[in-house]
């Protein structure tokens, strides 16, 4: 909550400066997009935050998102699985279509869309539980009840958040024991174990030592075979190494959207340039 | 480093350093100050009262003579008593704390019931005697009797829980109600798996202490009438009763001297009770909070 209010206060600073222009989307091939956002505008109360974003996310492969603090991209990855609205003040206008069915839509309940569209955060946030009803939790509230079942899920989750090898003597031993790279990459497993197609990805490695840093990338690597990842990012370096597209966020525009290759070695607008240049932010 | 100054500053450290002293020794004074008349209070009602203290005292009911007299009808009235209290005020003053935290939307009216509900904490014990005698004892017309006193009770403790348990849900993190939320989970899902178990420490131990405290009142339940001599325990919510504090009360108005000494065991029964209920409160905290 507290970063909302932060990038809230950012935005209000850097409102006044803003540039006026168009989006420039840049050059994205068009490939199966798994989740598309037209014209999306989103308000703190009466803060703008996101200006007309709109963005196609491809399915299968890894997205990032950089730009400096407060340039709206938790907010925007945060939208994606309506987790934004958790702040009761506010308001979006435009659309975000999953698999094409509007995710704003009376209809579409936001429970589903998240067991679709799975979340991992910034701090590693696992329950004040075994590492085995951690994993477990998801399937628990769809209903699963079966031990077999559930056994099953959660070797499989683990296996597929790398860390089963690790953790198989250990599932029901307290999460809270493990250590932060290890906790990362259960909370990633209890994702995982809800079987979403996408994963919203909130800075998840900005709490780690380099070496769990290097796992958690590592397995982004191994999951983009069957799941669209979407990653905020503070680190350019990350996003180069990891990402397939990457779009550039600056004041709540997103200022570029490309392939990673050609947004980092040929950018189209001055300001992405600056920006991975180091210029500011 | 101090250079031409080391010499004025030496001088005004000692200052310091004795006025240090000096605060040190009055804060302990103040201390002091509520430990004597503690201690007071424990050697006067156990030189007085201990002399009456027996199993028959603990099982005999009161009887006109003080060497017969007993507090079983006031120990067992108030154990129903305090069922009967922990059952409303602790199942509604949860629910209410879990609408109030979680599901209620953030405005003006929301607020001003937080307000007032701690305003409520602070409201005389005998306002909530009187408004059970009007609406338990008259209205509804279940008499001087067990629920009425009860119900009458639980009124008196439900601000002092809610604020308890509101507390406990709010120390709850958000990024664990987040993750929950984040994989699908409803509010209802999240408050039962998540919230809860994390905030139950807090819960059960506001619970408690605000029981003790429910369980040494004695005006609300004059004014509903709780009796002051019985002989049978009650056998129904609508039967009569007596509790410790009234029984109590009732021997130190009597003329005689040896009364003072049965109230005085009486005092020491509601002591231990009461001491038992806190060190519960006091594990419970310890147990669950070394754990998050």
């Amino acid at each position: 909550m507290n970063k909302v209010i932060e990038e809230k206060a950012n935005i209000n600073v850097n409102q006044k400066t803003r540039e006026t222009n168009g989006n420039q989307e840049g050059t994205v091939e068009k490939t199966n997009s798994i989740i598309e956002v037209n014209d999306l505008n989103l308000w703190y109360g009466s803060d703008q935050a996101l200006y007309e974003v709109s963005m196609d996310v491809p399915q299968e492969q890894v997205t990032a998102i950089i730009g400096p603090s407060g340039c709206g991209k938790s907010t925007f990855l945060k939208t994606l699985n309506r987790m934004v609205e958790m702040v009761p003040i506010v308001k979006t206008s435009g659309s975000i279509k999953y698999r094409d069915q509007d995710i704003f839509s009376s209809k579409y309940k936001q429970e589903y869309l998240r067991t679709k569209v799975g979340m991992v955060f910034q701090k590693p946030n696992p329950f004040p539980k075994s590492v085995y009803d951690n994993v477990a939790y998801g399937p628990r509230i769809h209903g699963i009840k079966k031990k077999e079942v559930l056994d099953q899920i959660v070797e499989k989750s683990l296996k597929g958040a790398a860390i089963w090898d690790e953790l198989k003597d250990r599932l029901h031993e307290n999460a809270y024991g493990l250590s932060g790279g290890q906790q990362q990459r259960v909370c990633i497993a209890r994702a995982l174990a809800v079987e979403p197609d996408v994963i919203l990805m909130d800075e998840p490695t900005s709490a780690l030592d380099p070496i769990s840093t290097a796992k958690v990338e590592e397995l982004v690597q191994e999951l983009k075979q069957k799941y669209s990842i979407i990653i905020v990012t503070h680190n350019m370096q990350q996003a180069a190494r990891i990402s397939d597209k990457t779009a550039f966020f600056l004041n709540g525009e997103l200022i570029e959207f490309a392939n990673t290759d050609d947004l980092f070695q040929n950018p189209q607008d001055k300001r992405t340039e600056d920006y991975i240049t180091g210029r500011f932010g | 480093m101090l250079g031409q100054n080391e010499q004025s500053i030496k001088k005004r450290m000692e200052a310091r350093v004795a006025a240090n002293k000096v605060l040190m020794v009055l804060f302990g004074l103040a201390t002091a100050v509520g430990l004597v008349f503690l201690v007071l209070l424990f050697y006067r009602v156990l030189t007085q009262g201990i002399g009456y203290l027996s199993l028959d005292y603990i099982l005999n009911f009161p009887a006109p003579y003080p060497d017969k007299a007993g507090i079983y009808a006031g120990l067992i009235g108030s154990v129903f008593l305090m069922i009967i209290v922990a059952t409303f005020s602790v199942i509604i003053g949860v629910a209410t704390a879990i609408y109030l935290e979680e599901y209620a939307p953030q405005n003006k009216f929301t607020d001003f019931i937080r307000v007032n509900i701690q305003n409520l904490a602070g409201v005389p014990s005998i306002v909530f005697g009187l408004l059970g005698l009007t609406f338990f004892v008259y209205m509804f017309n279940f008499g001087y009797t067990l629920i009425a006193g009860g119900l009458t009770m639980a009124l008196l403790i439900l601000p002092v829980i809610v604020v308890a348990a509101q507390e406990a849900i709010r120390s709850v993190p958000a990024e664990i109600k987040e993750a929950s939320y984040g994989m699908g989970a409803t509010k209802w899902q999240t408050i039962a798996r998540v919230i809860l178990p994390a905030s139950i420490p807090g819960i059960l131990t506001g619970a408690i202490i605000a029981l003790s405290r429910a369980i040494g009142e004695t005006a609300p339940l004059i004014i509903v009438g709780a009796a002051t001599a019985i002989y049978s325990l009650p056998n129904s919510l609508l039967a009569k009763y007596t509790v410790m504090p009234i029984q109590i009360y009732n021997w130190t108005g009597r003329p005689q001297e040896e009364w003072q000494y049965v109230a005085g065991a009486g005092i020491i029964v509601l002591l231990a009770v009461l001491l038992l209920m806190n060190s519960i409160a006091v594990l419970i905290r310890n147990k669950y909070q070394r754990r998050l």
